[in-house]
């Protein structure tokens, strides 16, 4: 394994015991540098300065002459004014106290961060792409068009559904209109039915989106092995059943190997099968969700095709369905007639519709990013990233094995569970691992989900990280278990590193201050 | 492939210390008949320079030389170099949501900034972290105005947003709740009569547009009494977020909710998303709040820092009994607008907003000067509808010469009297004295 800079991952336990000269250095390369302090952009004071060049109006027009006064304000209070530098300096140097992709390791399982390329970036900010108007006619939209055409062609080749809608703005947006397309197919056989059968390993969104359809929602337990079993779906399906839903591989990293028979299951009563599609990423290019059974599936373009996550959004969760839900997709639809490209928004082309499901037509600033990862990997890439991913997590499993307890043995595919009952022998939790991870220089994993593992550790790698990459991770990791036996308390200190530690989570809820205010106060 | 590593060396390595004999046998747990037995059918792969003429090739094929005078909820305006540069470092770009706030402190902090613009924008005492868009932010309002009220029926102005009506519609199928829908009048504003008629005690909501959809100020003050009086919720909404510079906050007007998208601060059209929903309320509706929220807290040492918090309201820990399902929102966007906000401070949100106020009145002058008159008569901000006599085909007309004219409002109220001729126009910071005269001539025809 190269280390040109000959550091090895060993942690001072106190600051007091390293010298500036001969500061140590986490197994992800942290080590110190010059961090500034930076008030927030309100509590600057008032300076008169601006940070915008704008024209001059032209004309004679003034509002407080032409406009009632009741409806006009003197100008914003609070805003700041500050110089176009002083701008610059306050979010750079903000920017320098995250942790990013770009940073280093970013394992956060059910997230995918995969790396998001530059040229996507560059690509979508094409003037022809950035500044085309929703509303702009057809014919001044056709490059639009055609790549949300095209990307609506892979998206529902890569999954195996017939057609897919691009329109949801987010997983959690494809989830509800999953379920909604579910109740619209049901209630056109005359009867929406009342319940959604979720497993134990679901995310949140799922019971939280069926709740917001109206549906009663169902717990699943999972088996012993981390998986659904048919008798279980079996014992619980019945005519009141709209659908089922099934992440898959679930949020354990496991393959549901009995989607075949669970779905027939549900089919013969009637039921559907949806699949949140968040950990798509293990199967591109090896299965398809639409060859399994599964009806409904949404993509998050965000996680699997390595659109940016931006600190919490935007998201694009395009859904793909048989063509026995198809004719209930929101709007809009794009249309190849001839050689040109069409949006179809009037409910009249589509009665069956369940509506629109944000304003105009999806992010279609992720679609460009989408569709240029797809257009450079090819067939071949596609299939090879599902693989490596696959790789990658199994890697790491075997890495780790031993130094943390892994609660289900059976086989992982792009992400691995550990959990913290060995840690726990020396009073060291999850939380507190995740923290000393924070000193090393990695972000730490997914932690306390899913909610059927006590003390979730859940790592997902992703194929844009080198090996070298993943056995750093695993030298810190198995650094952290060391120190749990040897020296529980400099776990439980952590992170030291940082310029903040263990932020009080309790009394940002219990008095909360949730906006800058004058005189504001946080003690 | 250059976004993955892996030398056939590490491959090998890699399996051997699983002990799997190739990548297949990773898969084995799928079982052989799920499995797809051949290529995917896409495009071969394309290199960089390949994929840059391809895409470059398509871009092309959008006509946008010319800035839009459409806008109808979605606005271009010039974005400063700054904004992009800045959102584009890869500490901001590249991390997700602030799971771990030890290393989130700057994602958080700028979250926390955005709260506080929103806030100081529309008046109201709290913001969350903001939403997918307009649209959906305007339905989860009136959800939550249902859940705070344990009433049912929403009555909505005709002149909010057509989108935003119909995402409401799609949102509120499920839960069974009404929607009345309000006309509006000549002027364009909301028809108080008819609201005042609308509104009973089981009306949870009444939701108004600020400027609306026709970009008229609409009668928010008048329609919050009303609500008021019946105990309602009033929701305004906004998508013209800069005319919030020039015109009263919806806080200060009787506005409970204040929704809609800070899209004109600092994102680009991008044929309509991703966009910053926005979501502010008064306090006493906090707990009902949907979405992720940034609080200000300590941490050990006694340090000020940044969380999010009131979890307990979202999926993640509440599940189905959680105040909406959302998890992801446009965090990236909320910052684009935050910077871009940050450089204009409170004198260029002044400028800025008396600009557009004075571009809108040159359209309406410049097409006056051609015979062309408004359709409404209430007051506006920038945008405004014309009675240009056959919207579709003005805009059929200009686009021949890469002009997106407007939008033709016939397409979404057929009943209206005017409604064939009746253009929605937009004039921005964009649009010169001088396109603005040679739009006003090309209409003519």
């Amino acid at each position: 394994m190269g280390n040109p800079t000959g550091w090895k991952p060993s942690m001072e336990k106190d600051a007091k015991t390293t010298t500036a000269a001969h500061a140590e250095v986490g197994a992800g390369g942290a080590t110190r540098g010059i961090v500034h302090e930076e008030p927030l952009l309100f509590e600057r004071g008032s300076t008169g300065r601006s940070g915008v060049s704008l024209p001059a109006a032209g004309g004679d027009f003034d509002p407080a002459r032409e406009l009632p006064a009741a409806l006009l304000r003197g100008g914003v209070e609070g805003m700041p004014e500050i110089s176009e530098l002083e701008v610059v300096r306050h979010f750079t140097r903000m920017s320098s106290w995250n942790h990013g992709i770009d940073t280093g390791f970013y394992p956060l399982g059910s997230c995918t961060m995969k790396y998001n390329p530059k040229s996507s970036e560059a690509l979508a900010r094409l003037p022809g792409f950035a500044n085309v108007h929703p509303l702009a006619p057809a014919e001044l939209a056709q490059g639009a068009l055609e790549l949300m055409y095209r990307l609506e062609r892979a998206l529902s080749e890569i999954a195996g559904f017939d057609q897919t809608t691009l329109a949801p703005a987010a997983g959690a947006q494809g989830e509800l209109c999953g379920l909604m397309l579910i109740r619209a197919y049901h209630q056109a056989h005359g009867n929406p039915r009342k319940k959604v059968l979720i497993p134990d390993t679901a995310h949140g969104t799922n019971p939280a989106s069926s709740a917001l359809n109206g549906y009663e929602v169902v717990q699943l337990s999972s088996g012993a092995d981390g998986r659904l079993h048919p008798e279980t779906v079996k014992a619980a399906m019945d005519e009141d059943v709209a659908a089922i839903m099934i992440t898959n591989p679930n949020t354990l990293g496991i393959f549901e190997s009995h989607i075949a028979e669970i779905a027939e299951i549900v089919h013969a009563k009637g039921g559907l099968v949806y699949g949140d599609g968040a950990n798509m990423n293990a199967l591109l290019g090896v299965a398809r969700p639409g060859d399994m059974g599964f009806d409904v599936m949404q993509y998050n373009l965000h996680k699997t095709f390595a659109t940016p996550h931006g600190g919490g959004g935007p998201g694009s969760g395009p859904v793909g369905v048989k063509a026995e839900l198809a004719p209930f997709l929101p709007l809009p639809a794009v249309v190849k007639e001839g050689e040109r490209y069409r949006l179809v928004v009037d409910p009249k082309e589509r009665p069956q519709t369940i509506g629109k499901l944000r304003e105009f037509w999806g992010n279609f600033g992720m679609f460009v990013r989408a569709w240029a990862l797809i257009r450079e990997y090819g067939p071949e890439g596609v299939a090879q990233t599902g693989k490596l991913a696959v790789l990658n997590a199994n890697y790491l499993r075997k890495l780790l094995q031993g130094a943390y307890n892994l609660p289900y043995e059976t086989d992982s595919l792009h992400e691995v569970v550990f959990d913290d009952k060995l840690q726990k022998a020396h009073g060291v939790t999850t939380m507190d691992v995740a923290k000393r991870l924070i000193d090393h220089g990695f972000h730490p994993p997914t932690v306390y989900f899913p909610l059927v593992v006590s003390g979730a550790l859940m790592i997902e790698p992703t194929e844009t990280e080198s090996k070298e990459t993943l056995e750093r991770f695993a030298a810190a990791m198995k650094a952290i278990a060391e120190e749990a036996q040897a020296d529980p308390d400099a776990v439980k200190a952590a992170p030291t590193r940082p310029f903040r530690a263990r932020l009080d989570e309790t009394r940002a809820a219990r008095k909360p201050i949730l906006r800058w205010s004058p005189g504001m106060k946080v003690e | 492939m250059r976004y993955h590593p892996h030398t056939p060396e590490d491959v090998r390595a890699m399996l051997d210390a699983i002990g799997a004999e190739s990548l297949d046998a990773l898969f084995r747990s799928i079982p052989q008949r799920l499995r797809l037995s051949r290529p995917l059918d896409l495009p071969p792969a394309a290199d960089e320079i390949t994929l840059f003429s391809e895409l470059r090739a398509l871009s092309a094929r959008n006509d946008t030389a010319h800035p839009p005078f459409v806008g109808a909820g979605c606005y271009a305006h010039h974005v400063p170099p700054v904004v992009d540069q800045l959102l584009l470092r890869g500490e901001f770009f590249t991390a997700y949501t602030p799971y771990q706030p030890e290393i989130s402190q700057g994602t958080l902090q700028a979250l926390f900034e955005w709260q506080t613009f929103v806030c100081l924008l529309t008046g109201m005492d709290v913001s969350n972290a903001s939403m997918y868009d307009g649209a959906t932010a305007t339905a989860e309002a009136a959800l939550m105005a249902t859940r705070v009220t344990g009433r049912s029926k929403i009555v909505v102005s005709a002149a909010v947003h057509p989108e935003y009506r119909k995402v409401l519609a799609t949102y509120l199928r499920s839960t069974g709740d009404e929607i009345a829908t309000v006309p509006f009048g000549a002027d364009g504003r909301t028809d108080l009569a008819a609201l005042e008629k609308a509104v009973d005690g089981e009306t949870a909501a009444v939701i108004v547009g600020y400027p609306s959809f026709l970009g008229v100020v609409d009668a928010l003050p008048e329609a919050a009494a009303i609500a008021k009086r019946a105990g309602a919720l009033t929701i305004s909404v906004t998508a013209e977020a800069v005319a919030l510079g020039l015109l009263q906050a919806p806080g200060a007007l009787g506005a409970d909710v204040a929704v809609g998208t800070f899209q004109s601060f600092g994102n680009p059209v991008s044929f309509g998303g991703p966009a910053p929903g926005f979501f502010a309320l008064r306090e006493q509706y906090l707990r009902q709040m949907p979405g992720r929220v940034c609080g200000a807290t300590v941490d050990k040492h006694g340090r000020r820092g940044f969380v999010l918090t009131l979890s307990t309201r979202e999926q993640h820990i509440r599940r189905e009994k959680a105040t909406s399902n959302i998890c992801t929102n446009s965090g990236l966007c909320a910052l684009a607008a935050t910077i871009h906000l940050s450089l204009l401070g409170k004198k260029g949100l002044a400028e800025l907003a008396r600009l557009n106020y004075a571009r809108g009145r040159m359209l309406k002058d410049a097409l006056g000067r051609a015979g062309i008159a408004p359709v409404f008569s209430a007051p506006a901000f920038n945008e405004m509808a014309f009675d240009v006599g056959d919207a579709e085909a003005v805009v059929a007309r200009l686009a021949k010469r890469g002009i997106a004219a407007g939008a033709p409002l016939g397409r979404w109220y057929p009943e209206l009297p005017k409604a064939k001729g009746a253009l929605l126009c937009v004039a921005t910071e964009l649009h010169t004295p001088e396109l603005i005269e040679l739009f006003a001539q090309s209409v003519k025809g």
